[in-house]
Protein backbone atom coordinates (compact mmCIF):
# COMPACT_ATOMS: atom_id res chain seq x y z
CA UNK A 1 0.00 0.00 0.00
CA UNK A 2 1.44 3.36 -0.99
CA UNK A 3 2.02 6.19 1.44
CA UNK A 4 -0.74 8.17 -0.25
CA UNK A 5 -3.29 5.57 0.71
CA UNK A 6 -2.71 6.05 4.37
CA UNK A 7 -2.34 9.83 4.27
CA UNK A 8 -5.65 10.62 2.62
CA UNK A 9 -8.73 9.99 4.71
CA UNK A 10 -11.09 7.31 3.46
CA UNK A 11 -14.22 9.13 4.49
CA UNK A 12 -14.73 12.80 5.26
CA UNK A 13 -17.87 14.16 6.88
CA UNK A 14 -18.16 17.87 6.39
CA UNK A 15 -20.76 19.81 8.37
CA UNK A 16 -23.40 17.09 8.12
CA UNK A 17 -26.80 18.38 9.17
CA UNK A 18 -30.16 16.72 8.90
CA UNK A 19 -33.52 18.15 9.80
CA UNK A 20 -36.64 16.03 9.71
CA UNK A 21 -38.96 18.90 8.93
CA UNK A 22 -38.42 21.20 11.94
CA UNK A 23 -37.07 18.37 14.02
CA UNK A 24 -33.31 18.23 14.30
CA UNK A 25 -31.76 14.87 13.53
CA UNK A 26 -28.11 15.71 13.56
CA UNK A 27 -26.22 19.02 13.44
CA UNK A 28 -22.88 19.95 11.94
CA UNK A 29 -21.00 16.67 12.28
CA UNK A 30 -17.51 16.82 10.83
CA UNK A 31 -14.72 14.28 11.07
CA UNK A 32 -12.29 12.24 9.04
CA UNK A 33 -11.91 8.49 9.01
CA UNK A 34 -8.74 6.80 7.81
CA UNK A 35 -8.21 3.34 6.45
CA UNK A 36 -8.06 0.67 9.14
CA UNK A 37 -9.51 2.98 11.74
CA UNK A 38 -12.51 2.13 13.89
CA UNK A 39 -14.68 4.95 15.11
CA UNK A 40 -17.39 4.50 17.72
CA UNK A 41 -20.41 6.77 17.96
CA UNK A 42 -21.98 6.65 21.40
CA UNK A 43 -24.87 8.42 23.03
CA UNK A 44 -28.30 7.78 24.46
CA UNK A 45 -31.22 6.88 22.23
CA UNK A 46 -32.53 9.85 20.30
CA UNK A 47 -29.14 11.52 20.30
CA UNK A 48 -28.77 11.31 16.51
CA UNK A 49 -26.43 8.31 16.26
CA UNK A 50 -28.52 6.42 13.77
CA UNK A 51 -29.25 9.55 11.74
CA UNK A 52 -25.53 10.17 11.50
CA UNK A 53 -24.92 6.58 10.39
CA UNK A 54 -27.59 6.81 7.72
CA UNK A 55 -26.14 10.11 6.50
CA UNK A 56 -22.67 8.65 6.28
CA UNK A 57 -23.80 5.52 4.46
CA UNK A 58 -25.77 7.50 1.91
CA UNK A 59 -29.17 6.19 2.92
CA UNK A 60 -30.61 9.61 3.60
CA UNK A 61 -29.63 12.88 1.98
CA UNK A 62 -28.25 15.55 4.32
CA UNK A 63 -30.06 18.88 4.64
CA UNK A 64 -26.64 20.50 4.37
CA UNK A 65 -23.05 19.37 4.45
CA UNK A 66 -21.50 16.55 2.48
CA UNK A 67 -19.81 13.17 2.70
CA UNK A 68 -16.66 12.55 0.69
CA UNK A 69 -15.55 8.99 0.08
CA UNK A 70 -12.20 8.09 -1.43
CA UNK A 71 -12.90 5.59 -4.19
CA UNK A 72 -10.49 2.78 -5.08
CA UNK A 73 -8.97 4.96 -7.79
CA UNK A 74 -7.99 7.48 -5.10
CA UNK A 75 -10.47 10.24 -6.01
CA UNK A 76 -12.51 11.65 -3.13
CA UNK A 77 -16.09 11.79 -4.37
CA UNK A 78 -19.16 13.44 -2.89
CA UNK A 79 -21.75 10.72 -2.20
CA UNK A 80 -24.67 12.76 -3.45
CA UNK A 81 -22.98 13.90 -6.64
CA UNK A 82 -22.56 10.24 -7.59
CA UNK A 83 -25.15 8.57 -9.78
CA UNK A 84 -27.56 6.27 -8.00
CA UNK A 85 -26.25 3.08 -9.68
CA UNK A 86 -22.75 4.08 -8.57
CA UNK A 87 -23.88 4.63 -5.01
CA UNK A 88 -25.72 1.32 -4.94
CA UNK A 89 -22.68 -0.41 -6.41
CA UNK A 90 -20.51 1.07 -3.68
CA UNK A 91 -22.99 -0.12 -1.11
CA UNK A 92 -22.78 -3.67 -2.43
CA UNK A 93 -19.05 -3.91 -2.90
CA UNK A 94 -16.84 -1.42 -1.10
CA UNK A 95 -19.08 -1.02 1.92
CA UNK A 96 -20.83 -3.21 4.39
CA UNK A 97 -23.73 -2.49 6.69
CA UNK A 98 -24.38 -4.63 9.75
CA UNK A 99 -27.86 -4.02 11.11
CA UNK A 100 -28.78 -4.39 14.74
CA UNK A 101 -31.58 -6.71 13.69
CA UNK A 102 -30.15 -9.49 11.50
CA UNK A 103 -33.57 -9.96 9.90
CA UNK A 104 -33.08 -6.64 8.14
CA UNK A 105 -29.63 -7.48 6.89
CA UNK A 106 -30.26 -11.08 5.83
CA UNK A 107 -32.63 -12.82 3.48
CA UNK A 108 -34.33 -15.07 5.98
CA UNK A 109 -35.76 -17.45 3.38
CA UNK A 110 -32.46 -17.99 1.59
CA UNK A 111 -29.79 -20.43 2.79
CA UNK A 112 -26.66 -19.18 4.53
CA UNK A 113 -24.60 -19.95 1.43
CA UNK A 114 -26.98 -17.95 -0.74
CA UNK A 115 -26.89 -15.07 1.71
CA UNK A 116 -23.11 -14.91 1.62
CA UNK A 117 -22.98 -15.50 -2.13
CA UNK A 118 -25.51 -12.81 -3.05
CA UNK A 119 -22.98 -10.00 -3.26
CA UNK A 120 -20.66 -12.12 -5.36
CA UNK A 121 -23.44 -12.93 -7.80
CA UNK A 122 -24.40 -9.25 -7.85
CA UNK A 123 -20.92 -8.33 -9.09
CA UNK A 124 -21.04 -10.98 -11.78
CA UNK A 125 -19.79 -14.26 -10.33
CA UNK A 126 -21.38 -17.04 -12.36
CA UNK A 127 -19.58 -20.16 -11.20
CA UNK A 128 -21.49 -22.15 -8.60
CA UNK A 129 -18.49 -24.04 -7.26
CA UNK A 130 -16.47 -20.84 -6.81
CA UNK A 131 -19.31 -19.04 -5.05
CA UNK A 132 -19.87 -21.98 -2.76
CA UNK A 133 -16.17 -22.26 -2.04
CA UNK A 134 -15.93 -18.63 -0.96
CA UNK A 135 -19.13 -18.90 1.06
CA UNK A 136 -17.82 -21.98 2.88
CA UNK A 137 -14.56 -20.20 3.61
CA UNK A 138 -16.39 -17.19 5.03
CA UNK A 139 -18.69 -19.27 7.19
CA UNK A 140 -15.56 -20.84 8.65
CA UNK A 141 -14.06 -17.43 9.33
CA UNK A 142 -17.12 -16.35 11.31
CA UNK A 143 -17.21 -19.67 13.16
CA UNK A 144 -20.35 -21.12 11.63
CA UNK A 145 -20.11 -24.90 11.12
CA UNK A 146 -19.72 -25.82 7.46
CA UNK A 147 -22.61 -28.28 7.54
CA UNK A 148 -25.04 -25.43 8.27
CA UNK A 149 -24.38 -23.80 4.88
CA UNK A 150 -27.65 -24.95 3.34
CA UNK A 151 -29.80 -24.02 6.34
CA UNK A 152 -31.72 -20.76 6.33
CA UNK A 153 -30.97 -18.12 8.97
CA UNK A 154 -34.39 -18.88 10.44
CA UNK A 155 -32.85 -21.98 11.98
CA UNK A 156 -29.90 -20.00 13.39
CA UNK A 157 -29.48 -18.58 16.86
CA UNK A 158 -29.23 -14.80 17.33
CA UNK A 159 -25.44 -14.85 17.60
CA UNK A 160 -25.08 -17.01 14.50
CA UNK A 161 -27.39 -14.74 12.54
CA UNK A 162 -25.28 -11.75 13.47
CA UNK A 163 -22.08 -13.57 12.45
CA UNK A 164 -23.70 -14.62 9.18
CA UNK A 165 -24.63 -11.00 8.54
CA UNK A 166 -21.02 -10.04 9.03
CA UNK A 167 -19.82 -12.74 6.61
CA UNK A 168 -22.37 -11.62 4.03
CA UNK A 169 -21.07 -8.07 4.23
CA UNK A 170 -17.38 -8.88 4.19
CA UNK A 171 -17.34 -11.34 1.29
CA UNK A 172 -16.54 -8.67 -1.30
CA UNK A 173 -13.63 -7.38 0.86
CA UNK A 174 -15.11 -3.96 1.54
CA UNK A 175 -12.94 -1.16 2.85
CA UNK A 176 -15.54 0.41 5.09
CA UNK A 177 -18.17 -1.17 7.25
CA UNK A 178 -21.03 0.48 9.13
CA UNK A 179 -22.36 -1.24 12.22
CA UNK A 180 -25.55 -0.26 13.98
CA UNK A 181 -25.50 -1.75 17.50
CA UNK A 182 -23.90 -4.99 16.29
CA UNK A 183 -24.20 -6.62 19.70
CA UNK A 184 -27.67 -5.36 20.57
CA UNK A 185 -30.07 -8.04 21.77
CA UNK A 186 -27.41 -10.69 22.31
CA UNK A 187 -26.58 -12.21 25.67
CA UNK A 188 -23.29 -11.34 27.30
CA UNK A 189 -21.23 -14.41 26.43
CA UNK A 190 -22.38 -14.29 22.82
CA UNK A 191 -21.58 -10.58 22.75
CA UNK A 192 -18.06 -11.24 23.94
CA UNK A 193 -17.50 -13.85 21.24
CA UNK A 194 -18.87 -11.58 18.54
CA UNK A 195 -16.70 -8.67 19.68
CA UNK A 196 -13.65 -10.93 19.62
CA UNK A 197 -14.48 -11.97 16.11
CA UNK A 198 -15.11 -8.42 14.94
CA UNK A 199 -11.85 -7.21 16.45
CA UNK A 200 -9.90 -9.97 14.74
CA UNK A 201 -11.51 -9.47 11.34
CA UNK A 202 -11.23 -5.69 11.45
CA UNK A 203 -7.53 -5.85 12.14
CA UNK A 204 -6.88 -8.72 9.69
CA UNK A 205 -8.63 -6.96 6.81
CA UNK A 206 -7.51 -3.45 7.80
CA UNK A 207 -11.17 -2.45 7.71
CA UNK A 208 -12.33 1.00 8.52
CA UNK A 209 -15.47 0.86 10.58
CA UNK A 210 -18.04 3.15 12.09
CA UNK A 211 -19.79 1.51 15.01
CA UNK A 212 -22.89 3.01 16.54
CA UNK A 213 -23.50 1.75 20.03
CA UNK A 214 -24.87 2.78 23.36
CA UNK A 215 -22.60 0.29 25.07
CA UNK A 216 -19.37 1.94 26.18
CA UNK A 217 -17.72 -1.44 26.70
CA UNK A 218 -18.22 -2.22 23.02
CA UNK A 219 -16.77 1.14 22.09
CA UNK A 220 -13.74 0.58 24.30
CA UNK A 221 -13.09 -2.89 22.90
CA UNK A 222 -13.51 -2.15 19.24
CA UNK A 223 -12.72 1.45 18.51
CA UNK A 224 -9.66 3.65 18.18
CA UNK A 225 -11.61 6.86 18.28
CA UNK A 226 -14.93 7.83 19.76
CA UNK A 227 -17.57 10.49 19.26
CA UNK A 228 -20.11 11.26 21.96
CA UNK A 229 -23.44 12.59 20.74
CA UNK A 230 -26.21 14.32 22.59
CA UNK A 231 -29.29 16.05 21.23
CA UNK A 232 -28.12 15.75 17.63
CA UNK A 233 -24.68 17.24 18.11
CA UNK A 234 -21.25 15.79 18.70
CA UNK A 235 -20.26 17.07 22.13
CA UNK A 236 -16.93 15.33 22.58
CA UNK A 237 -14.56 13.32 20.43
CA UNK A 238 -11.05 11.94 20.62
CA UNK A 239 -9.11 8.76 21.24
CA UNK A 240 -11.31 6.18 22.88
CA UNK A 241 -9.16 5.60 25.95
CA UNK A 242 -8.67 9.30 26.48
CA UNK A 243 -12.32 10.16 26.28
CA UNK A 244 -13.49 7.27 28.39
CA UNK A 245 -10.76 7.60 31.04
CA UNK A 246 -10.75 11.36 31.22
CA UNK A 247 -14.09 12.70 30.01
CA UNK A 248 -14.35 16.48 29.86
CA UNK A 249 -18.01 17.12 29.13
CA UNK A 250 -20.43 16.67 32.02
CA UNK A 251 -22.65 14.45 29.90
CA UNK A 252 -19.75 12.16 29.01
CA UNK A 253 -18.75 12.02 32.66
CA UNK A 254 -22.28 10.98 33.49
CA UNK A 255 -22.25 8.35 30.77
CA UNK A 256 -18.94 6.89 31.92
CA UNK A 257 -19.88 6.91 35.57
CA UNK A 258 -23.19 5.22 34.88
CA UNK A 259 -21.50 1.96 33.95
CA UNK A 260 -21.99 -0.58 36.69
CA UNK A 261 -18.67 -1.65 38.16
CA UNK A 262 -17.77 -5.15 37.09
CA UNK B 1 -73.36 10.13 -27.04
CA UNK B 2 -74.64 6.85 -28.27
CA UNK B 3 -72.05 4.14 -27.92
CA UNK B 4 -72.69 1.10 -30.06
CA UNK B 5 -73.80 -1.89 -28.06
CA UNK B 6 -71.37 -4.09 -29.90
CA UNK B 7 -67.78 -3.69 -30.99
CA UNK B 8 -65.51 -6.06 -32.86
CA UNK B 9 -63.53 -8.29 -30.45
CA UNK B 10 -65.37 -7.17 -27.30
CA UNK B 11 -63.18 -4.20 -26.27
CA UNK B 12 -64.09 -0.69 -27.42
CA UNK B 13 -61.73 1.05 -29.81
CA UNK B 14 -60.29 3.48 -27.24
CA UNK B 15 -59.33 0.60 -24.98
CA UNK B 16 -57.74 -1.22 -27.88
CA UNK B 17 -55.72 1.88 -28.75
CA UNK B 18 -54.51 2.13 -25.16
CA UNK B 19 -53.46 -1.54 -25.20
CA UNK B 20 -51.79 -1.17 -28.60
CA UNK B 21 -49.78 1.77 -27.31
CA UNK B 22 -48.57 -0.41 -24.43
CA UNK B 23 -47.76 -3.20 -26.90
CA UNK B 24 -45.76 -0.84 -29.12
CA UNK B 25 -43.80 0.39 -26.15
CA UNK B 26 -43.19 -3.20 -25.03
CA UNK B 27 -41.87 -4.11 -28.47
CA UNK B 28 -39.61 -1.06 -28.46
CA UNK B 29 -38.08 -2.12 -25.11
CA UNK B 30 -37.79 -5.91 -25.31
CA UNK B 31 -38.49 -7.61 -21.98
CA UNK B 32 -39.58 -4.43 -20.19
CA UNK B 33 -42.89 -4.65 -18.32
CA UNK B 34 -45.17 -1.87 -19.53
CA UNK B 35 -48.03 -0.96 -17.17
CA UNK B 36 -51.43 -0.72 -18.83
CA UNK B 37 -54.97 -0.03 -17.70
CA UNK B 38 -56.17 -3.62 -17.63
CA UNK B 39 -59.96 -3.96 -17.99
CA UNK B 40 -62.44 -6.22 -16.33
CA UNK B 41 -63.07 -9.10 -18.69
CA UNK B 42 -66.03 -11.49 -18.63
CA UNK B 43 -63.89 -14.21 -17.07
CA UNK B 44 -62.06 -14.53 -13.77
CA UNK B 45 -58.48 -13.40 -13.21
CA UNK B 46 -56.17 -16.32 -13.74
CA UNK B 47 -58.11 -17.50 -16.77
CA UNK B 48 -56.11 -15.42 -19.19
CA UNK B 49 -57.60 -11.94 -18.93
CA UNK B 50 -54.26 -10.40 -19.89
CA UNK B 51 -53.82 -12.62 -22.92
CA UNK B 52 -57.41 -12.06 -24.01
CA UNK B 53 -57.01 -8.28 -23.90
CA UNK B 54 -53.81 -8.42 -25.94
CA UNK B 55 -55.46 -10.75 -28.46
CA UNK B 56 -58.54 -8.51 -28.67
CA UNK B 57 -56.34 -5.47 -29.33
CA UNK B 58 -54.36 -7.05 -32.18
CA UNK B 59 -57.04 -9.20 -33.78
CA UNK B 60 -58.25 -8.20 -37.26
CA UNK B 61 -61.23 -9.60 -39.22
CA UNK B 62 -58.91 -11.64 -41.47
CA UNK B 63 -56.90 -13.22 -38.66
CA UNK B 64 -57.05 -16.93 -37.96
CA UNK B 65 -57.01 -17.65 -34.25
CA UNK B 66 -55.68 -20.67 -32.41
CA UNK B 67 -55.96 -20.98 -28.63
CA UNK B 68 -54.02 -23.54 -26.62
CA UNK B 69 -53.88 -24.40 -22.97
CA UNK B 70 -50.95 -26.57 -21.85
CA UNK B 71 -50.42 -27.34 -25.54
CA UNK B 72 -53.93 -28.63 -26.00
CA UNK B 73 -56.66 -27.14 -28.20
CA UNK B 74 -59.52 -28.83 -26.41
CA UNK B 75 -59.23 -28.05 -22.69
CA UNK B 76 -61.74 -25.81 -20.95
CA UNK B 77 -59.64 -22.66 -21.00
CA UNK B 78 -58.75 -22.98 -24.69
CA UNK B 79 -62.27 -23.88 -25.76
CA UNK B 80 -63.93 -21.03 -23.88
CA UNK B 81 -61.49 -18.36 -25.04
CA UNK B 82 -61.83 -19.60 -28.63
CA UNK B 83 -65.62 -19.48 -28.31
CA UNK B 84 -65.38 -16.00 -26.83
CA UNK B 85 -63.62 -14.66 -29.92
CA UNK B 86 -65.84 -16.57 -32.31
CA UNK B 87 -68.80 -14.88 -30.66
CA UNK B 88 -67.37 -11.36 -30.29
CA UNK B 89 -65.18 -11.10 -33.38
CA UNK B 90 -66.47 -13.80 -35.70
CA UNK B 91 -62.92 -14.63 -36.77
CA UNK B 92 -61.89 -17.94 -38.28
CA UNK B 93 -60.38 -20.32 -35.78
CA UNK B 94 -58.14 -23.29 -36.25
CA UNK B 95 -56.32 -25.92 -34.28
CA UNK B 96 -53.55 -26.19 -36.85
CA UNK B 97 -50.47 -24.24 -35.79
CA UNK B 98 -49.32 -23.48 -39.32
CA UNK B 99 -52.68 -21.98 -40.35
CA UNK B 100 -52.99 -19.60 -37.43
CA UNK B 101 -51.92 -15.96 -37.54
CA UNK B 102 -52.60 -15.28 -33.86
CA UNK B 103 -51.98 -17.98 -31.26
CA UNK B 104 -53.00 -17.35 -27.69
CA UNK B 105 -51.28 -19.74 -25.33
CA UNK B 106 -51.16 -20.75 -21.74
CA UNK B 107 -48.09 -22.66 -20.49
CA UNK B 108 -46.69 -23.87 -23.84
CA UNK B 109 -45.07 -22.84 -27.10
CA UNK B 110 -46.23 -24.99 -30.07
CA UNK B 111 -43.78 -27.65 -31.23
CA UNK B 112 -44.14 -26.63 -34.87
CA UNK B 113 -41.69 -23.76 -35.49
CA UNK B 114 -43.48 -20.42 -35.85
CA UNK B 115 -43.15 -18.12 -38.83
CA UNK B 116 -42.77 -14.35 -39.16
CA UNK B 117 -46.46 -13.96 -40.08
CA UNK B 118 -47.54 -15.22 -36.68
CA UNK B 119 -48.05 -13.62 -33.27
CA UNK B 120 -47.84 -15.65 -30.09
CA UNK B 121 -49.81 -14.21 -27.14
CA UNK B 122 -48.97 -15.56 -23.70
CA UNK B 123 -51.21 -15.49 -20.65
CA UNK B 124 -49.11 -14.40 -17.69
CA UNK B 125 -50.06 -14.84 -14.02
CA UNK B 126 -47.07 -13.12 -12.39
CA UNK B 127 -44.97 -10.97 -14.70
CA UNK B 128 -42.29 -10.02 -12.18
CA UNK B 129 -39.45 -12.57 -12.13
CA UNK B 130 -37.99 -11.04 -8.97
CA UNK B 131 -41.28 -11.06 -7.05
CA UNK B 132 -40.69 -13.96 -4.69
CA UNK B 133 -37.20 -12.74 -3.87
CA UNK B 134 -38.01 -9.07 -3.41
CA UNK B 135 -41.56 -8.26 -2.35
CA UNK B 136 -41.33 -4.47 -2.84
CA UNK B 137 -42.52 -3.29 -6.25
CA UNK B 138 -40.57 -0.01 -5.93
CA UNK B 139 -37.41 -2.01 -5.34
CA UNK B 140 -37.91 -4.51 -8.18
CA UNK B 141 -38.54 -1.66 -10.63
CA UNK B 142 -35.34 0.00 -9.50
CA UNK B 143 -33.48 -3.29 -9.85
CA UNK B 144 -34.72 -3.61 -13.43
CA UNK B 145 -33.81 -0.02 -14.18
CA UNK B 146 -30.27 -0.50 -12.93
CA UNK B 147 -29.94 -4.10 -14.21
CA UNK B 148 -29.21 -5.38 -10.72
CA UNK B 149 -29.95 -9.00 -11.36
CA UNK B 150 -27.67 -10.74 -8.85
CA UNK B 151 -30.74 -11.79 -6.91
CA UNK B 152 -32.03 -13.91 -9.79
CA UNK B 153 -28.91 -16.02 -9.51
CA UNK B 154 -29.44 -16.37 -5.77
CA UNK B 155 -32.64 -18.22 -6.66
CA UNK B 156 -30.77 -20.56 -8.99
CA UNK B 157 -28.04 -20.98 -6.37
CA UNK B 158 -30.68 -22.06 -3.86
CA UNK B 159 -31.98 -24.61 -6.34
CA UNK B 160 -28.58 -26.19 -6.79
CA UNK B 161 -27.77 -26.19 -3.08
CA UNK B 162 -31.08 -27.89 -2.29
CA UNK B 163 -31.50 -30.26 -5.21
CA UNK B 164 -28.04 -30.61 -6.72
CA UNK B 165 -29.18 -29.09 -10.00
CA UNK B 166 -31.30 -26.16 -11.16
CA UNK B 167 -34.70 -27.55 -10.26
CA UNK B 168 -36.75 -24.67 -11.66
CA UNK B 169 -38.71 -26.49 -14.35
CA UNK B 170 -41.12 -23.81 -15.53
CA UNK B 171 -41.20 -19.99 -15.61
CA UNK B 172 -37.44 -20.25 -15.96
CA UNK B 173 -35.98 -16.71 -15.98
CA UNK B 174 -34.47 -15.40 -19.20
CA UNK B 175 -32.51 -12.33 -20.22
CA UNK B 176 -33.93 -10.59 -23.27
CA UNK B 177 -31.69 -8.76 -25.71
CA UNK B 178 -28.92 -8.71 -23.08
CA UNK B 179 -30.83 -6.20 -20.95
CA UNK B 180 -34.04 -7.12 -19.09
CA UNK B 181 -34.56 -10.26 -17.06
CA UNK B 182 -38.01 -11.58 -17.88
CA UNK B 183 -40.42 -14.21 -16.64
CA UNK B 184 -41.44 -16.22 -19.72
CA UNK B 185 -44.78 -17.11 -18.03
CA UNK B 186 -45.14 -20.66 -16.72
CA UNK B 187 -43.97 -22.45 -19.84
CA UNK B 188 -41.76 -25.51 -19.22
CA UNK B 189 -38.08 -24.71 -19.53
CA UNK B 190 -38.12 -27.17 -22.44
CA UNK B 191 -39.71 -24.34 -24.43
CA UNK B 192 -37.21 -21.64 -23.45
CA UNK B 193 -34.86 -22.19 -26.41
CA UNK B 194 -37.81 -21.69 -28.79
CA UNK B 195 -38.11 -18.04 -27.68
CA UNK B 196 -34.60 -17.25 -28.82
CA UNK B 197 -34.33 -15.76 -32.31
CA UNK B 198 -37.98 -16.65 -32.96
CA UNK B 199 -39.39 -15.23 -36.23
CA UNK B 200 -42.81 -14.68 -34.64
CA UNK B 201 -43.71 -11.70 -32.45
CA UNK B 202 -44.22 -12.79 -28.84
CA UNK B 203 -46.53 -10.73 -26.62
CA UNK B 204 -47.16 -11.29 -22.92
CA UNK B 205 -50.26 -10.04 -21.12
CA UNK B 206 -50.84 -10.08 -17.38
CA UNK B 207 -54.38 -8.93 -16.62
CA UNK B 208 -54.47 -8.89 -12.85
CA UNK B 209 -50.97 -7.43 -12.56
CA UNK B 210 -51.67 -4.94 -15.39
CA UNK B 211 -48.46 -5.49 -17.34
CA UNK B 212 -47.65 -6.12 -20.99
CA UNK B 213 -44.23 -7.13 -22.27
CA UNK B 214 -42.88 -8.44 -25.53
CA UNK B 215 -40.10 -10.18 -27.40
CA UNK B 216 -39.82 -8.74 -30.92
CA UNK B 217 -39.04 -11.17 -33.77
CA UNK B 218 -35.46 -12.41 -34.02
CA UNK B 219 -34.47 -11.24 -30.54
CA UNK B 220 -31.83 -12.92 -28.42
CA UNK B 221 -33.32 -14.68 -25.39
CA UNK B 222 -30.88 -16.37 -23.02
CA UNK B 223 -31.85 -18.60 -20.10
CA UNK B 224 -29.91 -17.70 -16.96
CA UNK B 225 -27.50 -20.29 -15.55
CA UNK B 226 -24.13 -20.91 -13.92
CA UNK B 227 -20.94 -21.73 -15.82
CA UNK B 228 -20.67 -25.09 -14.06
CA UNK B 229 -24.43 -25.72 -14.04
CA UNK B 230 -25.53 -24.77 -17.55
CA UNK B 231 -29.16 -24.42 -18.58
CA UNK B 232 -30.66 -27.70 -19.73
CA UNK B 233 -34.13 -28.10 -21.20
CA UNK B 234 -35.97 -30.95 -19.55
CA UNK B 235 -38.20 -33.58 -21.06
CA UNK B 236 -39.29 -37.01 -19.88
CA UNK B 237 -36.98 -39.75 -21.12
CA UNK B 238 -39.61 -41.40 -23.28
CA UNK B 239 -41.34 -41.14 -26.62
CA UNK B 240 -44.97 -40.21 -27.23
CA UNK B 241 -47.08 -43.37 -27.05
CA UNK B 242 -49.48 -42.06 -29.65
CA UNK B 243 -47.23 -40.63 -32.34
CA UNK B 244 -43.81 -41.90 -31.30
CA UNK B 245 -42.24 -38.42 -31.23
CA UNK B 246 -38.95 -38.26 -29.37
CA UNK B 247 -38.46 -34.51 -29.66
CA UNK B 248 -41.68 -33.13 -28.20
CA UNK B 249 -42.63 -32.12 -24.68
CA UNK B 250 -44.51 -34.96 -23.02
CA UNK B 251 -47.41 -35.05 -20.60
CA UNK B 252 -47.53 -37.90 -18.13
CA UNK B 253 -51.04 -39.33 -18.07
CA UNK B 254 -52.20 -41.71 -15.36
CA UNK B 255 -54.47 -44.25 -17.04
CA UNK B 256 -55.84 -46.27 -14.13
CA UNK B 257 -55.69 -46.46 -10.35
CA UNK B 258 -52.92 -49.08 -10.34
CA UNK B 259 -50.20 -46.62 -11.34
CA UNK B 260 -50.19 -47.35 -15.05
CA UNK B 261 -49.14 -44.30 -16.97
CA UNK B 262 -48.40 -43.20 -20.47
CA UNK B 263 -46.48 -40.35 -22.02
CA UNK B 264 -48.12 -38.33 -24.77
CA UNK B 265 -47.28 -35.11 -26.59
CA UNK B 266 -48.69 -32.11 -24.74
CA UNK B 267 -49.08 -30.34 -28.10
CA UNK B 268 -52.22 -32.01 -29.46
CA UNK B 269 -51.94 -30.46 -32.92
CA UNK B 270 -48.35 -31.67 -33.32
CA UNK B 271 -49.29 -35.17 -32.16
CA UNK B 272 -52.38 -35.36 -34.37
CA UNK B 273 -50.51 -34.14 -37.45
CA UNK B 274 -47.83 -36.75 -36.95
CA UNK B 275 -50.37 -39.52 -36.53
CA UNK B 276 -52.19 -38.40 -39.67
CA UNK B 277 -48.87 -38.75 -41.46
CA UNK B 278 -48.65 -42.36 -40.28
CA UNK B 279 -46.17 -42.00 -37.43
CA UNK B 280 -46.49 -43.88 -34.18
CA UNK B 281 -47.72 -47.23 -33.06
CA UNK B 282 -51.24 -48.49 -33.59
CA UNK B 283 -53.59 -48.28 -30.63
CA UNK B 284 -53.70 -52.07 -30.17
CA UNK B 285 -49.93 -52.25 -29.78
CA UNK B 286 -50.11 -49.65 -27.05
CA UNK B 287 -52.71 -51.71 -25.23
CA UNK B 288 -50.51 -54.80 -25.56
CA UNK B 289 -47.58 -52.91 -24.13
CA UNK B 290 -49.66 -52.04 -21.09
CA UNK B 291 -50.67 -55.66 -20.54
CA UNK B 292 -47.04 -56.74 -20.51
CA UNK B 293 -46.31 -54.66 -17.45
Amino acid sequence: MSALDTEEPLLVADGLTKYYGRQLGCRDASFELYEGEVMAVVGESGSGKSTLLQLLSGQIEPTSGRVLYRMRDGAATDLWSMSEPMRRFLYRTDWGFVHQDPQRGLRMGVSAGGNVGERLMAVGWRNYADIRGVATDWLGRVEIPEDRIDDTPRTYSGGMRQRLQIARNLVTSPRLIFMDEPTGGLDVSVQARLLDLLRRIVSEMRLAAIVVTHDLAVARLLSNRIMVMKGGTVIESGLTDQVLDDPHEPYTQLLVSSILPA
Amino acid sequence: MTAPAYNFAYLDEQTKRMIRRAILKAIAIPGYQVPFASREMPMPYGWGTGGVQVTAAILGPNDVLKVIDQGSDDTTNAVSIRKFFVKTAGVKTTTTTTEATVIQTRHRIPETPLGDHQVLVYQVPIPEPLRFLEPRETETRRMHALSEYGLMHVKLYEDISRHGHIATAYAYPVKVDDRYVMDPSPIPKFDNPKMNDCPALQLFGAGREKRIYAIPPYTQVVSLDFEDHPFEPYRHDASCELCGATDSYLDEVITDDRGTRMFVCSDTDYCGTRRAMGHGTAAEDTEAAHDDR
